[in-house]
C-alpha cells in the first residue's frame, strides 16, 4: 500500500540548534499512531514541520505521492494545536470556531451561511458537543474544548488529522473519552497522528506508536516497542513495564506503579503484581 | 433648545463632530482586533512612531498622510521582523517607536517653528480640521470598513490562531501586511483628533467596553463602533460647555462609560449567581 504521508531524512531546528535529524516515517491510510516522547524532544516541531509551519533544514515530505514544498501545508489535513497555545478568552463561540475551518469555501460575506451553520452543527454532533454550540470557548471544559477543536479539524473532510498533545491537561476520564473518540473517527476511515508523553493512554488505545527523542528511537505496536530499553532511550530514565497478554502498564518507579495499580488498573494486572 | 444647538452654528465645530465620530467608529472597530490580539502596546507605540514620519514628511514637503502613513507601515513591518529574532515583541516595539519618536523630536528641536504643530500632534486638535481632512478621514474610514467586511473571515481566523489559520489556507503573511497597512492608515488619519498621547484610548476603551458586553467577535465590533462614534460625539460636544480640551473630554468620558459598564456587568453577574444559588439550595 502507498503511504499517505512519507517523511524522508527530515531535519529541523531553530536558530543554529537542531531539534531533530534523520527522521524517516511512513503513515498509511486509516492508521492511528501515537508520537511518544518527553517534553522538549521535538514532537511539536515535527508536527509543525509536517504542517508547513516550520521550515525543514533537510529532507522531504511526501503526501499522497506528491512532494510538498517546504513551508507549505499539505492539502486536506486537519490540525489540533496544544491547548496551552490557545487564547481561551478570545470572544468566539464553539460554533464560530468550527465555522472558521470553512475558510477554503471562499465565502466573502462575513455572515455565516445556512450551510456553514449546518456543517458546524453536524460536526459538533459527531464529536458529542452539539449542546455547547453557542457557548464561548472559554466557558467550556477542557474535554469540550478539545472536541470543538477536533470538529474544526474535521471541517475540510481531511485525509489526516495531526493532534499536538491532546490529552496533556485532561484528567484520566477525559483522556479515555478523547482517545475513544479518536479511535471511532479512525474506524470511520480517518488517519490520525497524535503526540503525547502519556505512555499508558497510548499503550491502551493506540495500535501503533513512534518513540521519539530528537529523532525516531523505535516504532511499531506498543507491545513490541514498549520495552524498558526503548523507553530508557526515549525518556532517559529507568521504566518499569508490566505485561499481561496484550495489556501493558508503564511507570517510572515501582512505587508509582503500585499507586497507579491501586487507583486505576484492572484487577487482572493487580493479580499479576 | 437654542443653548443645546449653539455649538452647531460654528462650521468648524460641526466639522470636528463629524470627523471625531468617524474616527471613533473606525478606532472602535480596529480596536477589537487590537485588544483581542493583545496588541494595545504596538498601537500605542506606532502612534508615537508616526510622529517621526509626520515631521519628516513636513521637512521633505511630502503629503502628511502619505509620508506618515508609509512611515507607520514600515515601522509596523520592522517590529514584526525584529520580533522572534531573540528580541521580545515589547522590546522590538520599544526600540522602533522610541527611535522614530526621538527622530521627530530631534527634527522639531532643529526647526523651532514646529512648536505649535508639535503640541497638536501630541494632544490632538480636532477643532482645527479642514474640509480636506474631513474627506480624507471619510474615505479612509469607508476603505478600512470595506476591508474589514471583505476580509472578516480570514482576519478573524488569523487573529484567533495564526498557525491553524495557515494550515486551513489563510494567507497569514498577507494578513500580517494587510493589518499593518490598516493600522498605519487608521493611526495617521485619526492622530490629529486625539493626538499621539491620547489616541490609544479611542482604540482600546470602546473595544474593552464591548468585550464586557459581548462574547462574540462580530457583536463586539458593532458595539465598539457605536460606542466609539457616540462617545467621541458626546465628548467633543461636552467639551464646548465645560471649556476643556476636546481630546481630554473624549478620553475622560470613555473612561467614565467603561467604569459604569464594568460596575453594571459585575453587578449583573453577581445577581445571576445569587439567583442560581437560590435555585440550587
Amino acid at each position: 500500500m502507498e503511504p499517505l504521508l512519507e517523511i524522508k531524512n527530515l531535519a529541523c531546528g531553530y536558530q543554529t540548534q537542531p531539534v531533530f535529524t534523520h527522521v524517516n516515517l511512513k503513515l498509511y491510510p486509516k492508521q492511528l499512531s501515537g508520537l511518544v516522547g518527553p517534553s522538549g524532544c521535538g514532537k511539536t516541531t515535527l508536527i509543525k514541520t509536517i504542517l508547513g509551519l516550520a521550515h525543514p533544514w533537510a529532507g522531504e515530505i511526501w503526501f499522497r505521492g506528491q512532494q510538498l514544498q517546504p513551508g507549505v501545508s499539505p492539502p486536506k489535513v486537519g490540525y489540533v494545536p496544544q491547548v496551552e497555545t490557545v487564547d481561551w478568552s478570545f470572544p468566539v463561540t464553539a460554533e464560530e470556531v468550527v465555522m472558521m475551518g470553512r475558510y477554503r469555501r471562499r465565502n466573502v460575506s462575513p455572515f455565516p451561511s445556512k450551510r456553514d451553520r449546518q456543517v458546524a452543527r453536524e460536526l459538533l454532533y459527531r464529536v458529542g458537543v452539539e449542546d455547547v454550540a453557542h457557548q464561548p470557548i472559554g466557558e467550556l471544559s477542557g474535554g469540550q474544548q478539545q472536541r470543538v477543536f477536533i470538529a474544526r479539524a474535521l471541517v475540510g473532510e481531511p485525509d489526516i488529522v495531526l493532534l499536538d498533545e491532546p490529552t496533556s491537561s485532561s484528567d484520566l476520564r477525559v483522556q479515555h473519552e478523547l482517545l475513544h473518540l479518536l479511535a471511532e473517527l479512525n474506524q470511520q476511515g480517518l488517519t490520525i497522528l497524535l503526540s503525547t508523553h502519556d505512555l499508558n493512554s497510548v499503550a491502551t488505545h493506540l495500535p501503533w506508536v513512534v518513540c521519539f527523542n530528537h529523532g525516531i528511537i523505535a516504532q511499531g505496536e506498543p507491545t513490541e516497542v514498549f520495552t524498558p530499553q526503548t523507553l530508557k532511550q526515549t525518556f532517559g530514565g529507568e521504566m518499569v513495564v508490566i505485561r499481561e497478554g496484550d495489556r501493558i502498564l508503564i511507570a517510572s518507579s515501582l512505587s508509582t506503579l503500585r499507586h497507579r495499580m491501586q487507583d486505576n488498573l484492572p484487577s487482572i494486572l493487580r493479580q499479576t503484581h | 433648545m437654542d443653548l443645546l444647538l449653539r455649538p452647531f452654528q460654528y462650521e468648524f465645530f460641526s466639522r470636528a463632530l463629524l470627523v471625531a465620530m468617524l474616527a471613533g467608529l473606525l478606532c472602535g472597530v480596529m480596536g477589537v482586533y487590537i485588544t483581542t490580539r493583545r496588541m494595545s502596546y504596538i498601537a500605542h507605540g506606532l502612534s508615537h512612531a508616526i510622529l517621526g514620519g509626520a515631521v519628516l514628511s513636513y521637512v521633505l514637503q511630502l503629503n502628511f498622510y502619505i509620508g506618515a502613513g508609509i512611515w507607520g507601515f514600515i515601522s509596523a513591518l520592522v517590529i514584526q521582523f525584529l520580533t522572534g529574532r531573540k528580541i521580545y515583541a515589547d522590546a522590538a516595539i520599544g526600540i522602533v517607536t522610541t527611535a522614530s519618536f526621538a527622530l521627530g523630536i530631534a527634527i522639531i528641536s532643529t526647526y523651532r517653528q514646529f512648536t505649535k504643530s508639535f503640541e497638536a500632534a501630541l494632544f490632538g486638535n480636532v477643532l482645527g480640521v479642514t474640509p480636506n481632512d474631513v474627506w480624507v478621514v471619510t474615505c479612509v474610514t469607508i476603505a478600512l470598513l470595506a476591508l474589514v467586511f471583505i476580509f472578516y473571515r480570514p482576519l478573524l481566523f488569523w487573529s484567533f490562531d495564526r498557525d491553524v489559520a495557515k494550515v486551513h489556507g489563510v494567507p497569514v503573511l498577507a494578513m500580517d501586511v494587510l493589518f499593518a497597512l490598516m493600522l498605519a492608515a487608521m493611526l495617521v488619519t485619526t492622530l490629529q483628533i486625539l493626538g499621539v498621547t491620547l489616541i490609544i484610548s479611542a482604540i482600546i476603551i470602546p473595544a474593552s467596553i464591548a468585550r464586557l458586553l459581548s462574547d462574540r467577535f462580530g457583536t463586539m465590533m458593532i458595539y465598539a463602533a457605536v460606542l466609539g462614534a457616540g462617545i467621541s460625539f458626546i465628548g467633543i460636544y461636552l467639551s464646548y460647555y465645560f471649556d476643556i480640551a476636546s481630546g481630554a473630554s473624549v478620553v475622560l468620558l470613555s473612561t467614565i462609560v467603561f467604569g459604569i459598564v464594568l460596575l453594571w456587568t459585575n453587578f449583573n453577574q453577581r445577581r445571576k449567581r445569587r439567583t442560581l444559588d437560590s435555585h440550587l439550595l
